[in-house]
């Protein structure tokens, strides 16, 4: 059984207990634990489920590498799921549960279901087993599969995550990402040349696992030069320094992103939970160390079989071990610094077996000295399924697994060799080499990642590089340091060489196998993949099924796919699909590594963007006010514009009609202040504006307004609003809501990278200004009467201001601009004043208006009232495919200009076509309203058999003016058609029959605006 | 995330301070020109591998366009210059020849 | 005018820094030739403040300017005096191509002042404010999460953030988030 020990425990505070809970139960552990170490202390072997097969899942490391134990971590608003038990710090309180499993962990109908349905679960299981018959599909197969596969629940979707997060910019000359003696060697050595340094490092703790393998440096103890280098970097000014926070990637020209975990580890502390640290680094270090590899084995999956170097952590570092009888296997000497480590902490190591027939060096010596049986030369035949380990056969390595001894044991600690922790190095193109001695593929450092000047940017330190002795990780770390911050334009004083001192070890052997040459029932109990279910069988079926490049196979079998991207799997696979291949390791090469390394949460990368800040809200300066008066708000883009204003107990659409009828009635004031207002002006401003419009604005006298449209060079219709000409040289152009700072960078983008010799400034006033569209036939009376209580104020008689006309002057003692234009058709001035004071003077219109039946109004009514004239609307009438003649607006088009935007383009034959559909008024021979969008159907069938299409609705609302439903459409041949009825078939199974009219339903001679 | 710098302001901004817009050096044809013409204007556009001229706008910074030439590649940046050209100047040409000798790209070769 | 309202009013808030809504302050949108002797002449006459270099804010005895493009200005002066002083560039200026536009109403502005400023700002905008790398006077436009706004840092260590009136409520919800007082990143402060 795994238990504490009563020794040992480098990172435990003994005199602190810690209370925490898994699948209900209360357990205990010590501060400085890991949810794995308590786990482990409390004989928690068993932690999960696996993904296809539902077999029983034990703790197999003790970093980030670990597959299996995936816990969901927290409660009610606070729960994820998919944590790591062995990167989860325990903490007073902690809950967690184990998945993937039911009804419980312990007894799962998932792993009869699997072991019945295992023969379909092999490599490429949903292509071959689940495509016919197809209705078995969907109520067979799918149901069983989503019940039995998948990892974590997704947390309640009623509840919001009750955690913040946020960003930090960071800037750094060299990044080293690690907290080893690697990467505080080529910290140490990269700020001693002044550098600006950050150093990350995921764990709580720093050093890497050296204290744990031991050897000393300069003279001390990994522990105490770990603690001597961290004080000496503290205390520089250039040096920063983070633990907890994970590099999860490394992307283009030095981007890099740091995911710091502040209160993980002590929840409700306050402030946020995740920093996500978006730095950008001239250098990148990266000493991220190297991962062991796990032995292919039968039975290699079974709770208790667990990598060497991992156990090793849980005995040194937490005072836990897996178990009381071990079983080491191993291909290289490191295994045997484990076997050495328990039996001195009095664990019985049951055998060593080491795979390679000439044995181990220095190491292997001590172990036999202490009495530890050593055998040479021989193999795992198989760990004995079950819950946990119970037996294990040992066989001659070179052989099918014959003739097997079976031995009881409690643990297995095995040893493939170790391959760097390439990831970061790979993740922005750097490449790898492989290296035959040590059975792995490391950073080739001619082909590194390089940056925006072409230069490589991305070094490895230490045991990421390559070498795995301490030596010469200090070394490599040293001169990675160095080599950084000369990149950075630091060159470091002559690096000093590392004084170290270590055990030598014998070289590794690889061993793809265990035994070599294992038979096919053998395999199919091996795993390769153990978070995503993938055996030495299936890899070598694919091989078989003509599967021969690694990122297909990867993609059939889903070896290391999705959080674990191969930490322990890669090179396995690797060998196993290379020997089913007949092809050598390199040729087949490896799958792609993508960030993050590790999994990062979704509250990190949205950062603050949550709330009332998840994305900007822009308001007009009345918005409150709106608010507070009924609005029903409408997105238009990320304004908010008062829909309609809806009084107690009234429905939208009898607030709608009420504004609608009121507006024509008496007065209506609608807050126009989104509109966007572009100043243009210079000697060249009206030749600009006769290329942006399609009709003449140079010709607009001063004084003056013009409707305007704009297409573009595409042809199509982008925008439309009226333009205004202030001065000689100045005019204002008025655009859509949407459209204010698209146009502004329409017109500046051709300004500078077209005809950037003409003389032309273009500033963006749109939010200088708020501006009320005063409307209705008392629109006068009000302003006059805000001009009498003032004292006076501008004339705005017909005679003094015509129908599109402005001027500047005083409203009721406000300094405005009013322009006498209308969208509604109706007697309409459109008052333009400072925007901090567009709140009192909407206030004072409000009060004034009284008697004159004054209401606000919403952008429906906007709306309505526009359709009821025929007005086109940017975004109804045009979907970025539809060109002015579409929409009857040859009007607007001068014949006289040369050129304008869109102009060629709207020549070309596709666009001079009678065919195309055209703009329409739509009566539904019923008075009903037509569904907005319904397409008009005529003669015929196309290809697939549909009825053949002649049109659709563009714009369609319920007029309370005329008491039933007008539209306007696109018709081919509308025009043309006047009076015929044509129809639109409904979602609703009814088939609308519609009138083609003339779009202008209401006031035709325009005689309610003109008075 | 690329960095490029504003030839204007001198920033070396992140792209997220940056809006792409397409290939440089477009041509303009108008009224008068042939359809092939036209057509090719509006929308034959180079993807090379390689060697490439772009447009990209400091949006979020001084709002000025400016011209890029960048390895699609690679992503090293040969050099950023003014917006108000028809083509590369020598000097940025001569720079992308000393990366990547014998380019060419449209019409413009180093 | 007594009227007018800034957009949030005198609003602060106090937490890692203090985050304070400036109040109304005016503000002309300059177009123009910077080398030019005239413009460079009535900038300096209407603010007391030099044309800035390149990315700088100078200061005068009426009023600021700082540099926002290659051709355009930002003159910083008292609110009541902005027309007047929009008039007075009109016309020194007025045989130039040039635009002079009053924006003061399109904006909002916040102070951030405390010794955790940088790193509060450093949260939301992609710009290096270690010590040394941005300092008083520097200009800059960029991005504050979402939206565009611009910074300076005066000669008392103060941020000024400006941006558009309409996104005034989110910036500053957005400072007030980022100066959550158990926020500190403890790197520059």
């Amino acid at each position: 059984m795994s238990t504490r020990l009563a020794k040992q425990g480098r990172l435990i505070d003994r005199s602190k207990q810690v209370e925490f809970s898994f699948n209900g139960t209360k357990l205990k552990g010590f501060a400085g634990d890991t949810l794995a170490s308590a786990l482990l202390a409390n004989d928690q072997m068993l932690v999960g489920r696996s993904f296809k097969y539902h077999r029983p899942r034990g703790l197999v490391a003790s970093g980030s590498e670990e597959p299996n134990a995936l816990v969901g971590l927290g409660v009610g608003d606070r729960f994820e799921p998919n944590q790591r038990a062995t990167t989860t710090e325990l903490f007073s309180g902690l809950s967690a549960v184990s998945q993937n499993h039911w009804p419980s962990l312990n007894y799962d109908i998932g792993e009869l279901n699997s072991k019945f349905f295992s023969r379909f679960l092999t490599a490429g299981f949903y292509y071959k087993m689940f495509i016919h018959p197809r209705p078995l599909w969907k109520h067979v197969y799918e149901p069983f599969i989503r019940q039995s596969a998948g990892l974590g629940k997704a947390p309640n979707k009623e509840l919001k995550d009750a955690d913040t997060y946020e960003h930090f910019y960071f800037f750094a000359d060299v990044l080293v990402i690690g907290g080893g003696v690697a990467g505080l060697q080529a910290a140490k050595t990269a700020a001693a040349s002044g550098a600006k340094v950050l150093l990350l490092e995921e764990k709580s703790y720093w050093g890497g696992r050296t204290p744990v393998d031991g050897g000393t440096i300069e003279g001390l103890e990994a522990e105490a030069w770990v603690e001597k280098t961290l004080n000496e970097l503290n205390a520089m000014d250039n040096v920063t320094i983070r633990n907890r926070t994970m590099a999860s990637g490394v992307y283009d020209h030095g981007y890099v992103l740091g995911y710091e975990r502040l209160t993980d580890h002590a929840p409700g502390q306050g402030g946020p939970r995740h920093r996500l640290w978006r730095i950008r680094a001239s250098q990148v270090v990266t000493a991220t160390g190297a991962i062991e590899r796990p032995l292919s084995f039968a039975g290699n999956d079974v709770p208790g079989v667990m990598l060497a170097a991992s156990m090793r952590d849980y005995l040194v570092n937490w005072g836990v071990t897996p178990g009381k009888k071990v079983v080491v296997a191993t291909n290289n000497d490191d295994a045997y610094r484990t076997a050495i480590a328990l039996h001195e902490a009095g664990v019985e190591i049951v055998r060593l077996v080491d795979a390679r027939e000439s044995g181990g060096g220095e190491l292997a010596d001590k172990a036999r000295e202490l009495g530890i049986r050593v055998e040479c030369g021989r193999a795992i035949a198989k760990v004995k399924d079950g819950k946990r380990v119970t037996k294990v056969a040992i066989c001659a390595q070179n052989g099918e697994g014959g003739a097997r001894e079976e031995i009881e044991a409690d643990a297995v600690a095995m040893s493939g060799g170790w391959s760097p922790v390439v990831h970061l190095w790979s993740h922005c193109g750097g490449k790898l080499i492989w290296d035959e001695a040590q059975a792995h593929f490391r950073p080739d450092p001619e082909r590194a990642p390089t940056s925006h000047d072409g230069n490589a940017f991305v070094v490895t330190a230490g045991s990421a590089s390559g070498p795995l002795s301490l030596s010469a990780v200090m070394a490599d770390a040293a001169a990675a340091g160095a080599k950084a911050a000369e990149a950075a334009g630091r060159p470091a004083q002559s690096v000093a060489a590392v004084e170290t001192s270590e055990v030598s070890e014998a070289p590794m052997e690889a061993v793809w196998f265990m035994p070599a040459k294992a038979d096919i029932q053998l395999r199919m109990k091996t795993w390769l993949d153990y978070q995503n279910d993938v055996k030495v069988s299936d890899v070598q079926l694919a091989a078989r099924e003509g599967y021969e490049s690694v990122e297909h196979t990867k993609r059939y079998t889903t070896l290391g796919m999705a959080t674990d991207q191969g930490k322990l799997s890669n090179i396995n696979g690797l060998a196993v699909l290379a020997d089913s291949l007949g092809a050598e390791i390199p040729q087949v090469g490896t799958t792609t590594f993508r960030p993050p390394y590790h999994p990062i949460s979704m509250g990190a990368i949205g950062g603050e963007a949550r709330g009332e800040i998840f994305q900007p809200l822009r308001k007009t300066p009345m918005y409150e006010w709106h608010d507070k008066n009924g609005a029903d708000w409408e997105p238009v883009g990320h304004w908010r514009r008062p829909f309609t204003y809806l009084r107690p107990g009234e429905s939208k659409h009898d607030a709608v009609n009420r504004e609608v009828k009121n507006t024509r009635e008496n007065l209506g004031l609608l807050d126009a202040s989104t509109l966007g207002k572009l100043i243009v002006k210079g000697p060249d401003a009206g030749k600009f504006l006769d290329m942006l419009y399609t009709n003449m604005m140079s010709t607009l006298k001063p004084g003056k307004c013009r409707y305007g449209l704009m297409c573009s060079e595409n042809g199509f219709l982008s925008d439309d609003g009226v333009v205004a000409r202030i001065d000689d040289d100045t005019w204002l152009c008025h655009t859509t809501t949407g459209g204010a700072d698209r146009i502004h960078a329409h017109m500046e983008e051709w300004l500078q990278t077209e005809w950037w010799d003409w003389k032309v400034y273009v500033a963006n006033v749109t939010e200088q200004l708020a501006q009320v569209a005063v409307v209705g036939p008392n629109a006068r009376k009000v302003l006059e009467k805000l001009n009498a209580q003032a004292g006076g104020g501008m004339d705005l008689s017909k005679e003094a201001l015509g129908f599109m006309e402005w001027k500047d002057g005083e409203i009721g003692g406000f300094k405005a601009r009013a322009y006498r234009i209308s969208f509604s058709g109706e007697l309409s001035y459109e008052i333009a004043v400072a925007a901090s004071e567009g709140q009192a003077f909407w206030d004072a219109l409000m009060e004034a208006g009284k008697e004159f039946g004054v209401m606000p109004y919403g952008t429906e009514c906007l709306h309505i009232l526009r359709a009821e004239k025929g007005f086109i609307m940017i975004g109804d009438e045009t979907d970025g495919t539809v060109i002015p003649q579409d929409l009857g607006l040859h009007w607007a088009l001068s014949k006289k200009k040369e050129d304008y935007i869109g102009k060629r383009a709207q020549q070309r034959s596709y666009m001079d076509n009678p065919e195309r559909w055209q703009l329409v008024g739509l009566e539904t021979v019923d008075g009903s309203v037509l569904p907005d969008g319904a397409y008009a159907v005529g003669q015929g069938v196309n290809a697939n058999g549909q009825k053949n299409t002649i049109g659709r609705v563009t714009s369609t609302y319920y007029s309370a003016n005329l008491d039933r439903g007008i539209a306007m459409g696109l018709v081919k041949h509308g025009p043309k058609r006047m009076g015929e009825v044509i129809d639109f078939p409904g979602l609703d199974g009814k088939i609308y029959k519609a009138k083609i009219v003339d779009p202008v339903f209401y006031d035709k001679e325009g005689e309610k605006q003109n008075v | 995330m690329l960095i490029l710098e504003c030839p204007y302001c001198g920033v070396h901004a992140e792209e997220t301070e940056l809006h792409g817009g397409g290939e440089a050096h477009l041509k303009r044809f108008g009224p008068g020109s042939s359809d092939d013409d036209f057509h090719d204007y509006l929308f034959m556009r180079e993807n090379p591998r390689g060697v490439h001229l772009e447009r990209w706008r400091h949006v979020n910074g001084c709002g000025k366009w400016f011209h890029a030439a960048r390895c699609t590649q690679t992503l090293e940046v040969f050099a950023t210059y003014s917006a108000q050209t028809t083509e590369p100047p020598q000097e940025v040409k001569d720079k992308i020849s000393a990366k990547r000798p014998g380019w060419s790209w449209r019409e413009f070769k180093g | 005018m007594s009227n007018a309202v800034s957009v949030l009013n005198g609003a602060s808030f106090s937490g890692l820094v203090k985050v304070a809504d400036s109040g109304l302050g005016g503000m002309i949108t300059l177009r123009g030739d910077h080398a030019s002797a005239t413009l460079q002449a009535v900038v300096k006459s209407v603010t007391g403040a030099e044309v800035p270099a390149i990315r700088k804010i100078t200061f005068g005895a009426a009023g600021a300017v700082a540099w926002m493009t290659p051709d355009e200005l930002l003159l910083l002066v008292d609110y009541a005096e902005v027309d007047a002083v929009v008039a007075k560039l009109s016309e020194a200026l007025a045989g130039e191509h040039h635009l002079a536009v009053n924006v003061s109403d399109a904006r909002a502005c916040f102070s951030v002042e405390g010794e955790a400023a940088s790193e509060v700002i450093a949260k939301v905008a992609p710009v290096d404010l270690a010590p040394g790398k941005f300092v008083a006077g520097d200009f800059r436009r960029t991005r504050f999460s979402q939206i565009a706004a611009a910074f300076w840092l005066d000669e008392a260590g103060v941020y000024h953030v400006v941006c558009f009136r309409s996104v005034g409520e989110y910036m500053f919800n957005l400072l007030k988030t980022a100066a959550h007082p158990q926020s500190k990143v403890g790197v520059y402060a």
